[in-house]
């Protein structure tokens, strides 16, 4: 039962200081593995792979995979459902105030200066995605792969190019699935 | 997502007007949490309450539940075979590049101006160099900005 309660504690936190969407989750699943064992930061690149593939906002998709991991099918309950109870509460006391709750000049300061340090976070993240699946060897050392780093590179131009932007996030992912079976990487 | 909620919302269901859903979507980007779950809430509890905010929400979380759990069931089982594991080698290579994207476009969206952009960098170095925990350097930001507006230091 203590697992519940503790995917309730930390992902009611995720869900009330994740702001700015979907992609402000991931540093606090990053952070996760260093509290509870229910997943390793290696982990995390899997799940986004399999968030970024399904339908359904990439947050939820992030929640019910890590309670997943943590718990089983309930464990994906517990998560999800914890991360939307504070947008639930602060909906419905902000939905009496609307009009001047965008227009707040505390609120608009506040969020102005919360944006880019979660831009700066998420960077963070990233970073910490690119040392495990990229630059650590399988023995934990540090490693350069020549080859796949030219390979993410490459993706990220062609995913951000004019012509394939509008490519849902799954192209990519096939793509690198099957670029991963024929390199046997 | 704007689009889809646009089409069910406003053009199908003739539940909000496209003028309201933007005003929620912009209250969406400034509260806690999932964009798109806050919308959909905010629709729920303006059409029928608390209930109807419940509801929605429900809605909007159960495809993922769904899906995430059999695909995380599908992945666990099948980890350990050869062409799964080299298929999720090529994937992680994607999955680098996706976060650098998203890095980028945030970046573009977020980082506007001087100030904004010593806030990314220095909140990137703390978080990389010292233990403090994610929460505390949200909450050290919005705090900062407030700061800001009360010395006279944000135009907004």
């Amino acid at each position: 039962m203590r697992v519940f309660w503790d995917l309730f504690i930390e992902f009611f936190q995720i869900g009330l200081f994740a702001i700015g969407g979907g992609p402000a989750t991931i540093p606090f699943l990053m952070d996760l593995p260093s509290r509870h064992d229910w997943y390793e930061r290696a982990d995390v690149a899997n799940m986004l792979a399999v968030s970024e593939s399904t339908p359904g906002p990439i947050g939820i998709n992030m929640a019910t995979y890590a309670g997943y991991r943590a718990a089983g099918f309930l464990g994906g309950i517990t998560a999800t459902f914890s991360l939307v109870l504070p947008s639930l509460i602060v909906i419905i006391i902000v939905a009496r105030i609307l009009n001047s709750f965008s227009q707040n000049p505390y609120v608009r300061s506040a969020f102005y200066t919360i944006r880019p340090a979660v831009t700066g976070l998420i960077a963070t993240a990233v970073l910490g995605i690119w040392e495990t699946s990229l630059f650590t060897a399988e023995d934990g050392s540090f490693q350069f792969p020549v080859f796949p780093v030219a390979l993410v590179v490459l993706f990220y131009f062609a995913m951000t190019h004019k012509k394939l932007k509008k490519l849902h996030p799954a192209f990519w992912i096939f793509c690198g699935a099957v670029i991963g079976i024929v390199f046997q990487m | 997502m704007l689009p889809m909620l646009k089409y069910e919302l406003v053009e199908k269901n003739g539940w909000v007007t496209e003028e309201e859903l933007l005003d929620y979507y912009a209250v969406g980007q400034c509260t806690p949490g999932i964009i798109a779950v806050n919308v959909s809430t905010f629709v729920g509890y303006k059409k029928r309450g608390i209930i109807g905010a419940i509801f929605s929400t429900l809605g909007m979380v159960s495809p993922s539940l769904i899906i995430v759990s059999i695909l995380a069931l599908f992945l666990e089982q099948f980890m350990s075979n050869k062409i799964v594991a080299h298929a999720v080698g090529g994937i992680k290579i994607v999955v680098c590049a996706l976060m650098l994207n998203t890095v980028v476009t945030m970046a573009k969206k977020s980082v506007v101006g001087g100030l904004c952009c010593g806030i990314a960098v220095l909140s990137f170095l703390l978080a990389v160099f010292t233990p403090i925990p994610t929460v505390f350097l949200v909450i050290i930001a919005g705090i900062f900005g407030i700061i800001l507006y009360r010395m006279g230091g944000v135009k907004l």
